[in-house]
């Protein structure tokens, strides 16, 4: 489509304070995620992947450097905004799934739609919301289970919800933190190929933090992190 | 790409706050106490109305609108004349008015061969007007009495509603007269016997009519001639109980009666005397130099208000016979004193600008007049009553209070349990006042189930109180409502929605604001803190 980064981070800094001492977390990173791709960020515990995603998605802000979303600068943009961001522009799946337990599957599907729309905006399009969610359940297998709470999904069931949410409000890029890390292996390849299904067959853009290189080596970028800085950036070609 | 979300009024905060309520039994326990609180506060605020309006629609009952007191003991002259005067300075406000005499006296009861006495507030009423100023008719025993009194002792058929009454009337009157008389042909006849066995001879049985002579007043001397005249008739022939009475005289109930509790629990009314008996009075005159009137009278009717100030100090006479007694009446002109003037106004006059108007007309540095309205009289026990109402009232606020406090430590529970979830919806695009305005609305909802069940609750208690009172006493066997002491026989309520409508949004205000501080925490809950909260 175009050859413009869909996310881009520049010279990002980021330590935390513990105590009265400061950690730093990320030392002058890098980035840039091309457009229809899969990046995988691997490296140990501690090497700042996480942290980066959390930036990347705008739930906290760098200390220094900037974060572009096509071009625009958005870790100092306005509160409001990067609510917004994130409720339209991103889909964020994480290890622990992140489910709200009192909301069946299909409300959870549901509540980025009901977050970003007034309480009458979405009573007025209420019809179609539910239609998409159950269109989003339905890709990735789990309309039959549709009214089933949290607690009564396995693992795998709950982070194919997790993904269906995620793909609620169309959003261009998916932020997923080690979304088979709790996963046995065969429900995990399970949740990567549907991640790759999505790519292949909508262009969604895919950001994955994993610890599994088999996983990794499914990625059509592999971003290794250590000490808070890229140390490989591997690109790949498409297959 | 830049979005603004109408994020204030977002779906989810409604679906998970209901969410929350459905599965949060928590937060519902701890709603209980705002229940509880709103339930009480209805109750005691329905009763204390209730109790209110009963004491004020009996207190207003029994005293005229405005009571004009002469402090002299012979009283004014001319009742007539201040009447028109009165007249013309309140003009058509003035419904019914009465005047009477008001003296203290002495009760004295004959009761198994004792004398029992009591401090009354003997009053003479003009039966004709008396009724147009306050109740009276409608407090006596007797059917036909509670229509129009009448100072004439009655047959029979006393208080045909109430179990227990003794027998009274004539009916008892010539019972009495002849067991008494029996009783003493019997001492007579024994007397004789004793006097014979000693060899006396038998005299002659006591002159009945020096007995009659002590019934009669005793005259004070120098008392006007008017007064002794009206027993002079008396006195000339035999007293005879059995067909005789002496002049009517209707007793306050308490004064003459207890009310207790017999050995199985019931309450019993006991009568030192019934109608048809004789009482005493004792009673000064109204000259300057006062001497005591001593006069018997025939109880022709109990007078029962509910208002035991009323029923243990009061005893009414006709106003004419007690003028007499008094020596209030003129020899010479034939005018007639009295004591007091009551006057009823027309209903939604203003009672202290008539009663100021009076007091212009009569000013108390040369009238001995005291000009007052019946809330003046009873001012201090109205005003105590509602301070009692406003003490309890700020002490069950205290309640829903403490409540609150309840609500805050329960809800800052549920924001840390809920960390994490906190987390995800600020993920997912929620803002921290979208947070917030979960907590809110779910301190909200809590407040309305909590003061909404509190108010049925409390309405139903109001509805079914004297049941409950009923089952309770069953229960405990302890008597929740006196009757000994009050003289309601039911508990009286009355409840009143602008109250709970007060209570009700008071204590969802208590809920909501307990939430806010919980709420704000959630809303500054940094997101990565609480996704890394596992």
């Amino acid at each position: 489509m175009n050859d413009q980064p869909v996310l881009r981070a520049s010279g990002i800094y980021k330590s935390y304070q513990k105590d009265s001492l400061e950690v730093p977390v990320l030392r002058g990173v890098d980035l840039d995620v091309p457009h229809g791709k899969i990046t995988a960020m691997v490296g140990r515990s501690g090497s700042g992947k996480s942290t980066l995603m959390h930036l990347l998605a705008t739930l906290d802000r760098p200390d220094q450097g900037e974060i572009y979303f096509r071009g625009k600068r958005i870790d100092n943009a306005s509160r409001a905004e990067r609510d917004a961001f994130r409720n339209r522009d991103i889909g964020v799946i994480f290890q622990f799934y992140h489910l709200l337990p009192e909301l069946s599957a299909v409300e959870n599907v549901l509540a980025p739609m009901m977050i970003g729309q007034s309480t009458w905006q979405y009573f007025r399009h209420r019809k179609a919301a539910r239609l998409r969610a159950e269109a989003m359940l339905d890709r990735v297998g789990l309309l039959h289970r549709a009214s089933h709470k949290p607690s009564e999904l396995s693992g795998g069931e709950m982070q194919r919800t997790a993904i269906a949410r995620s793909l609620m409000t169309q959003p261009s890029v998916l932020l997923a933190d080690e979304p088979t890390g709790n996963l046995d292996a065969e429900t995990g390849l399970d949740i990567l190929q549907l991640l790759r299904g999505l790519n292949r067959e909508d262009g969604l853009t895919v950001v994955m933090i994993t610890h599994d290189d088999s996983i990794a080596a499914g990625a059509d970028n592999l971003l290794r992190m250590k000490n808070g800085r890229i140390q490989d950036e591997r690109l790949k070609q498409a297959a | 790409m830049v979005h603004f979300t109408a994020e204030g009024t977002a779906m989810y905060r409604w679906l998970l706050c209901f969410r929350y309520l459905r599965t949060r039994y928590i937060a519902l326990a701890s709603i209980v106490s705002v229940m509880l609180g709103v339930a009480t506060l209805i109750v005691v605020n329905s009763v204390m109305a209730g109790f209110a309006a009963e004491m004020h629609d009996r207190l207003h009952g029994l005293a005229s609108d405005i009571l004009i007191e002469c402090h002299a003991s012979g009283g004014m002259p001319d009742p007539e004349g201040h009447l028109k005067e009165i007249r013309a300075i309140l003009g058509d406000k003035i419904e019914g008015a009465s005047v009477s005499v008001h003296v203290p006296a002495m009760l004295g009861i004959e009761f198994n061969g004792q004398l029992i006495t009591r401090h009354v507030n003997l009053v003479g009423i003009d039966r004709e007007t008396y009724d147009t100023v306050s109740q009276f008719g409608r407090f006596l025993l007797h059917p036909q009495n509670q229509a129009m009194v009448d100072f004439n002792l009655r047959d029979d058929g006393y208080a045909p509603d109430r179990d227990h009454f003794p027998e009274s009337g004539w009916t008892y009157r010539r019972q009495k007269a002849s067991y008494e008389k029996l009783l003493a042909e019997e001492r007579d006849r024994i007397d004789a016997a004793v006097r014979r066995s000693r060899g006396e001879q038998p005299t002659a049985a006591v002159d009945p009519s020096n007995d009659a002579a002590a019934q009669g007043p005793s005259m004070a001397y120098g008392l006007s001639p008017a007064t002794s005249e009206a027993n002079d008739p008396g006195q000339a022939k035999i007293f005879d109980a059995s067909v005789d009475q002496f002049p009517g005289i209707v007793l306050g109930i308490a004064t003459c009666s207890s009310r207790m509790r017999d050995s199985d629990g019931d309450v019993r009314d006991h009568y030192y005397c019934r109608p048809g008996d004789d009482v005493r009075m004792m009673f000064p005159n109204a000259s300057d130099n006062a001497k005591v009137v001593n006069q018997k009278f025939t109880v022709i009717d109990l007078y029962e208000s509910g208002m035991s100030e009323y029923d243990s100090t009061f005893a009414f006479v006709r106003l004419d016979q007690l003028q007499e007694f008094r020596g209030m009446i003129n020899p010479e002109s034939g005018i007639r004193s009295v004591t007091t003037v009551q006057l009823k106004l027309v209903p939604g006059a203003n009672l202290n600008e008539a009663r100021d108007d009076l007091r212009r007309r009569f000013p108390p540095d040369v009238y001995a007049f005291n000009i007052q309205t019946w809330r003046d009289m009873q001012g201090p026990l109205l005003a105590a009553v509602r301070l009692e109402t406003t003490i309890l009232n700020i002490l069950l606020f205290l309640i829903i209070a403490v409540a609150g406090f309840g609500i805050l430590a329960t809800f800052f529970m549920i924001v840390v349990e809920k960390t994490r979830d906190i987390g995800t919806l600020k993920a997912l695009g929620a803002s921290g006042s979208g947070v917030m305005s979960i907590f809110l609305s779910y301190g909200l909802l809590l407040g309305i189930v909590g003061s909404g069940v509190g108010m049925v609750g409390g309405l139903m208690f109001v509805k079914y109180i004297n049941s409950i009172a009923a089952v309770i006493e069953k229960i405990t066997g302890q008597e929740v409502f006196d009757p000994t002491v009050y003289y309601f026989n039911s508990i009286p309520t009355i409840v009143d929605p602008i109250t709970i409508a007060w209570v009700v949004a008071g204590s969802i205000l208590i809920a909501t604001t307990a939430s806010v501080l919980p709420a704000l925490r959630a809303a500054r809950m940094n997101p990565v803190r609480s996704l890394r909260f596992e």
